[in-house]
């Protein structure tokens, strides 16, 4: 068989190497490594939503039983130094990530004390025997008053709580505004989201007998991140310090941050030298984990009499919780809904202004889609709007107004570059496996009887696999745009290869291994995948915003490739034959077209064990090591559509039918790709229909459990249809493009237009309950 | 203290345990089997789905003390990474999984509706596993394969 007929791992249906040992309940998690002799941290948390602390009486909880320690702020000084995420930012305000609350309390669930116990219940006994006195102060739970400039500051160092404050834009906005044939416009309210891992967050924390060596296990998306902050924090050299993500159970974004508890178990491992450990209970994931979204936007759109855009402005506040989580700050959420705002059409104006206000509530942080579903709501509600006023088809308005294939690269005005993306073909292909017309008709059928049907269709684009041309996080002044591989073949013939990724359920561990099986020519079981470790690489950070398959993809295909020179000039050694005539497949370097050749073991062999047969200056390294920078990142997009039925009496909401066409370029694993995409919209129908954080006025979590935060369970996710358009190549090594986030872009957008189809309204504010829809109905 | 004597996955165990601490954290600790997970602990996510004397539950919501003499069932006995279970397989087969926290839950589930109820329609698959919650799939896939395995059922 010659190389091109093989078939290839990339592209396949692999099933996953994870699985075997996840379902049989041989997964290690971080809860699973609480063995006998840990030592159960339990935390005592603020109940104020913001108060300045008087005493905390600690006697009665340390005379409670088993308990080791109790620790106070004022019990850590000296052991760690507060963490602050910092920014390029003109005006922003920084924020101190602390383990324990110094002087004032600002959110309900801040850590205030800790509780260090032989056994969990008996840590969260003595947790609540903790007196803690505080003075209340006014609490800051509406944004737009905290953000007036006589409101109480939360964030002592600040001097308002307005943490950032910026202006996208091109283009004379108001005059084209003014001057346009139709505008529409609004308030649109997208509520706070909590991620709700199924998995709580958890770590522990172990120091190794006289090297002193740390250890950090954690339930963490950002093994690297993490290294690097404790190595400040705790002013230790990073090769005392490994942080190890075992096998996650989901993170979403919520667990891409440093966490208080981390810093606490690291902490105090080192005081008392034993193994510490944390494990969240639900109310505390719910009150404690980065929440997501919650923005509110003024925005309107211009058009000229052909729905041509012709502007947008937008007012974006961003109510980012206590303060900026590390490494992330407050910019993050809110500014990405500016920057992505103008979404994949031809917009010749835009501004788009924001400002992210600290607030009496859990900091936010990144959740699937940052910013996006919010923008993608916003845009695309307009582009409704816009169409029922000119009188045309929501799918006619998008395809007049899509960037057209001709028409990339194109900056949009809040300076972000689109490269070639299939955003007409994925609309087209929306259309025509939703059976757009024919919905259309049945629609009118149904209408006539008395049902109310809509149909929504969202479009949207992304930039995902963002390499080091720009940050993640907008003026976040850490490198997460670069990945790097390491890979050996050992002397067994085995190949090890090792990441700064970290996987938490996107199976990494298969899919990094079918690049390196093409790439290196070796079969799959004898190729390993170490990741998740912050020892595997000198610098590393981890798995977010849709990085993973394009960066990791493309350092696996460079260390790969590097590795497969190196073996393959080994063997042709050995088998005195020219290295051009040399091919690797199934861990075999073979002479083209013959049977002739060896296995990787047996090269192995020779190079690392039997003496004398290379010479002695000419002794193969078989190892490699390499980086690779996709620089600018590349365009993702999708067109969602979704059909829903509301119920005329209790207003409740029945998803008829939903469809995605996306263009994510090449697929590792067709079979993982589908399950992202499912999963992404799933968290975006959460997010459209039911799941809402609430803080009444006093700054009081009212949802603090998941009967009060509820997340969608099978019998609320239709069966989705999931299509894929391969518009042309991807400016990736590997053609790949980033998708995981994808599905929770689209979602709410699709589904609000569907909703405003349906009842004849404009849906302006997510989750749209059945009471919203009642009231924005009939009131 | 309590001592507790069960037979789990055809074995007889018998461990100490306060009368109020949860069977969950009885499995996972003094037994050691962390197989069964935990991810509220009020009774919502199904994370620690067990089968108590045949019938699925939420070991988060029992005591240990109460589990005191029957028969329960954990993922561990279903199968072995090197010999999975029929349902397993289907799991694998069909991406049913992808961080795996919900997965042993959703399993026994599974297991206790395979084993009573017809399981004909889709709308039935998804009416029996709605008091598990999963995060990463959206449920289609874990769907597929329950329906998989009960199409072969005799
Ligand atoms: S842990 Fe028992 S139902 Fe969630
Ligand atoms: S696979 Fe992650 S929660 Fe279900």
């Amino acid at each position: 068989m010659n190389a091109e007929m093989r078939p290839k791992h990339v592209g396949s249906r692999v099933p996953r190497r994870e699985d075997p040992r996840l379902l049989t309940g041989e997964g290690r998690f971080v809860a699973d490594l609480m063995g006998p002799g840990t030592l159960h941290l339990a935390i005592r948390r603020s109940e104020h939503g913001h108060a300045r602390i008087m005493r905390i009486g600690t006697e009665a909880a340390a005379a409670m039983p088993g308990v080791v320690a109790v620790v106070t702020a004022s019990g850590l000084a000296g052991a760690l130094q507060p963490v602050h995420a910092t920014s390029r930012m003109p005006r922003y305000q920084a924020t101190a990530t602390r383990a324990l609350a110094e002087g004032k309390l600002r959110y309900v669930g801040e850590p205030v004390a800790a509780v260090l116990a032989t056994s969990r219940y008996l840590a969260e006994d003595a947790a609540e025997m903790i007196e803690v006195e505080a003075e209340p102060l006014p609490e800051l739970s509406d944004p737009e008053a905290a953000a007036l400039p006589d409101a109480p500051v939360l964030n002592p160092g600040t001097s308002s709580n307005i943490l950032v404050e910026r202006v996208f834009g091109r283009g004379a906005v108001e005059e084209v505004l003014m001057g346009a044939a139709v505008r529409v416009g609004g308030r649109f309210r997208f509520r706070r989201k909590a991620p709700v891992a199924i998995e709580p967050r958890a770590c522990l924390a172990e120091v190794e007998k006289g090297s002193g060596r740390l250890t950090l296990h954690s339930s963490t998306q950002v093994p690297g991140i993490l290294r690097d902050a404790l190595s400040e924090a705790l002013d230790l050299p990073g090769h005392l310090i490994r942080v190890v993500a075992p096998d996650v159970g989901g993170g979403f974004g919520g667990k891409a941050s440093l966490y208080p508890e981390e810093l606490l178990v690291c902490a105090l491992a080192r005081r008392f030298r034993k193994t510490i450990g944390w494990i969240a209970d639900r109310l505390e994931d719910l009150v404690s984990t980065s929440h997501g979204f919650d923005e509110i936007v003024d925005a309107e759109l211009g058009l000229d009499a052909d729905g041509g855009l012709a502007a947008l402005t937008a007012e974006i506040l961003g109510d980012v919780g206590a303060g900026s989580i590390y490494p992330w700050t407050a910019a993050l959420e809110p500014v990405q809904v500016a920057s992505f705002l103008p979404g994949p059409y031809r917009l010749p104006a835009y501004r788009g202004s924001v400002r992210a206000v600290a607030t009496s509530k859990a900091p936010t942080g990144p959740y699937r889609g940052v910013g996006r579903p919010i923008a993608a709501f916003v845009m695309e509600r307009l582009m409704d709007m816009a169409a029922a006023r000119l009188g045309l088809d929501p799918v006619e308005i998008r395809r007049r107004n899509l960037i057209r294939p001709e028409e990339f690269p194109y900056k949009i005005g809040s300076g972000i570059v689109w490269d070639r993306s299939g955003f007409h073909e994925s609309l087209e292909a929306a259309c025509k496996a939703g059976g757009y017309a024919a919905l259309r008709e049945e629609q009118a059928k149904l209408r006539a009887e008395g049902r109310k049907v809509g149909v929504g269709i969202a479009c949207y684009a992304e930039l995902t696999g963002i390499g080091s041309r720009i940050s993640a996080a907008p003026g976040m002044p850490i490198n997460t745009g670069t990945e790097t591989a390491r890979i050996e073949l050992d002397s067994t013939g085995a190949v090890t290869a090792r990441f700064g990724v970290a996987s938490h359920g996107q199976g990494l561990e298969t899919t990094l291994a079918q690049v390196i099986a093409d790439e290196l020519g070796a079969r799959l079981q004898d190729i390993h995948i170490v990741q998740g470790d912050s020892a595997a690489v000198p610098h590393g950070t981890g798995t977010y915003a849709s990085r993973s398959a394009v960066l990791a993809g493309g350092a696996a295909t460079l260390a790969a490739r590097t590795l497969r020179a190196k073996v393959t000039e080994a063997a042709a050694h050995l088998l005195e034959a020219s290295p051009g005539d040399l091919e690797a497949h199934d861990s075999r370097v073979m002479v083209a077209g013959t049977d002739r050749g060896l296995s990787f073991r047996e090269v192995a062999r020779a190079v690392y064990s039997e003496m004398g047969r290379f010479p002695r200056d000419a002794r193969p390294e078989l190892e490699a090591s390499e980086t690779y920078d996709p620089y600018f990142g590349t365009t993702a997009s999708a067109t969602h559509l979704a059909v829903v039925e509301v119920d005329p009496g209790t207003y409740g909401v029945r998803l008829l039918r939903y469809v995605v066409a996306e263009d994510c370029g090449k697929m590792i694993n067709p079979m993982v790709v589908d399950g992202q995409v499912h999963g992404g919209v799933a968290q975006g129908i959460g997010a459209a229909l039911l799941e809402e954080v609430v803080y009444d006025e006093r700054s009081q979590i009212v949802t603090a459990s998941l009967v009060d935060y509820s997340i969608p369970t099978a019998a609320e996710i239709p069966r989705m249809l999931v299509h894929h358009v391969e518009s042309g190549p991807a400016p990736t090594l590997g053609g790949f493009r980033g998708m995981g986030e994808g599905g929770t872009i689209g979602a709410p957008a699709a589904i609000a237009n569907a909703l405003s189809d349906a009842l004849g309204i404009s849906v302006q504010e997510l989750p749209a309950t059945a009471e919203r829809l009642f009231r924005a109905t009939n009131l | 203290m309590t001592t507790i004597r069960l037979t789990v996955n055809g074995e007889q165990h018998e461990a100490e345990a306060e009368p109020r601490m949860l069977l969950s954290d009885f499995l996972r600790g003094p037994l050691g089997l962390t197989g069964t997970h935990v991810g509220c602990e009020h009774g919502v996510c199904g994370a620690c789905t067990i089968l108590l004397d045949g019938a699925s539950v939420r070991s988060c919501l029992c005591l240990a003390v109460q589990a005191d003499g029957c028969t329960v069932e954990t993922v561990e006995a279903l199968g072995t990474p090197a010999a999975l279970s029929p349902l397993q397989e289907a799991f694998r087969a069909h991406h049913a999984l992808q961080c795996g926290f919900c997965t042993p839950g959703m399993l026994m589930t599974a297991t206790d509706m395979l084993r009573n109820h017809p399981l004909t329609t889709e709308e039935e698959v998804r009416e029996a596993l709605s008091g598990n919650l999963c995060r990463c799939t959206g449920y289609q896939h874990i769907v597929d394969a329950v329906m998989a395995v009960a199409r072969t059922r005799a």
